[in-house]
């Protein structure tokens, strides 16, 4: 409940909170029943449509999705933070020149939608032959938009370290490249943590667009196992599994970064640390997916 | 380079224009969907609460690819289907995208203080009141900034419909290749058009931020 809507209840107001939460209880109930009952009606819990997470051939077909989903997002993962890192260390730069064109590519990325991104690579693998296989156009366009963002949370992060420790470390006479390695970056990378790990949810979640310009990931291997005529076409289940696979591994990750991000803050109490960055999965505070 | 799009322009002008009817019609819905389920999360009611909670930590985990792939392909199966394309497609962008909306409304009204609030019930100020005039108005802004990201993301999210044979701007490229045209510049020229369409909502997004920052 928020303080800031509602005033610690009284009595009636208690009754009337338990009365709500219990209607409110069995609305909800009845429209899960409702679903489960559609379900059963149109034969979605038939043993023919489950059967085929019995057979070790099926199992090891979604094994190989789900290995092809993590392959490309771990390999995208290393690549956009490359990328991010050569980009955000440009925009941080002191020439105009190396500042501007970094920037404008930053910002291009970021706005460019992330399937047509990944079309460059396809259709242009197709028109010039460049012998690059779906996996590359996944990983490719990941690794852009993905590395674009990246590029502008190491910025914040590095931003956000108090100006003095910058004016300290100068004073002291370090050089450029000191100030931001022995200075800036240890303290900027523990607040910039918890928004990487939520932006590798986001590159998790996106491979699934592989799924479109035919690359074998979960997503795919599911669309071929709700096709099959022989199980009677059994969409729902597959795609129930899915999503808890999916749910199951960007919760794990989303998790992880509450974690790191509970932590920089207890830390900040203790040292006066930078704040941690916001969550990019988040959009409460940055920019989602 | 211009013969691409002008020997083409239908397909461009069709393509780009239910882009921006989905963008706006799912736009629209999530907002006022979003808004209910970020009414929910703040609700005093804790069954309310729970189902907002849930409902966003289960979306916003779940790829959108996922969501498309369960309304256009799983629905027709319990006989739920919407009824053409546009709308499946319009579903499943709302439903994806008001699980963002309603962060962006719970966050920005619990970035009140309870001060404000609490002052104002003690002027006697009813819950409406309190909603409207103190509540609302400064949650607008820091609801405001991240909204447009959020409408930003939509409008690129709406490419993946294209993998759902619904023939917006990201199904383009796919039209062109049937037609044997050159798809780099096909390619660029749907990158422009995007461009010339978030690079607005993109400024408009920075003034926001410029004018509802504190002074």
């Amino acid at each position: 409940m928020s303080a800031v809507l509602y005033e610690t209840p009284g009595p009636r107001a208690k009754l009337r909170n338990r009365i709500s939460n219990v209607v409110v209880l069995l609305v909800l109930l009845g429209a899960i029943a409702w679903l489960i009952h559609r379900m059963y009606a149109f034969g979605q819990f038939e043993g023919r449509l489950w059967r085929q997470f019995q057979y070790s051939s099926i199992q090891r077909q979604m094994l190989e999705g789900l290995l092809n989903t993590l392959k490309a997002a771990g390999l995208a993962a290393v690549l956009a933070m490359l990328f991010g890192a050569v980009f955000a260390a440009a925009r941080i730069s002191d020439h105009k020149w190396v500042r501007t064109p970094a920037t404008l590519i930053v910002e291009l990325f970021r706005a460019v939608p992330l399937l047509i991104l990944m079309f460059y690579f396809y259709f242009g693998n197709i028109q010039f032959g460049l012998g690059l296989s779906p996996f590359w156009a996944v990983v490719f366009g990941l690794t852009l938009y993905n590395g674009s963002v990246l590029a502008e949370i190491f910025r914040a992060g590095i931003a956000a370290v108090p100006k003095g420790q910058r004016e300290a470390a100068y004073a002291l006479g370090l050089r450029k490249n000191q100030v931001v390695r022995m200075v800036l970056l240890p303290q900027a990378i523990s607040a910039m943590l918890p928004a990487i790990v939520s932006q590798l949810v986001v590159l998790l979640k996106d491979t699934a667009l592989g799924f479109i310009i035919t690359y074998g990931e979960l997503l795919y291997v599911a669309k071929q196992m709700g096709g099959r005529l022989t199980y009677g076409f059994p969409y729902i289940p597959t795609y129930i599994v899915t999503a808890v696979i999916y749910i199951g591994l960007c919760s794990l990750l989303s998790l992880l970064a509450r974690y790191l991000e509970g932590r920089s803050r207890r830390r900040r109490k203790i040292t006066g640390a930078p704040p941690p960055l916001p969550l990019a999965n988040d959009p409460s505070e940055g920019a989602p997916v | 380079m211009f013969s691409v799009l002008t020997d083409n322009w239908p397909l461009f002008r069709d393509g780009f224009w239910l882009t921006i009817r989905l963008f706006l019609v799912s736009g629209v819905l999530s907002l006022i969907i979003g808004t209910v389920l970020g009414a929910f999360r703040v609700s005093p009611v804790p069954a309310l609460r729970g189902f907002g909670t849930g409902y966003v930590n289960i979306l916003r985990n779940t790829p959108l690819t996922l969501v498309f792939a369960f309304l256009f392909f799983g629905a027709a199966k319990m006989d739920l289907a919407l009824p053409n394309p546009f709308w499946t497609a319009v579903g499943a962008l709302t439903i994806y995208t008001s699980a963002f909306v309603c962060e962006v409304v719970r966050s920005g009204v619990n970035t009140i203080a309870p001060g404000q609030s609490e002052a104002a019930r003690a002027v006697g100020m009813s819950f409406f009141q309190v909603l409207t005039i103190v509540v609302l108005p400064q949650a607008f802004r820091a609801i405001i900034p991240p909204l447009m990201s959020v409408l930003i993301a939509l409008l690129k999210n709406t490419t993946i419909a294209a993998g759902f044979s619904v023939v917006e701007a990201g199904s383009i490229p796919a039209a062109m290749s049937e037609r044997g045209e050159n798809q780099l510049v096909t390619l660029l020229w749907i990158t422009i058009g995007f461009l010339i369409l978030i690079v607005p909502l993109i400024f408009l997004q920075r003034w926001a931020e410029r004018r509802t920052a504190v002074a």
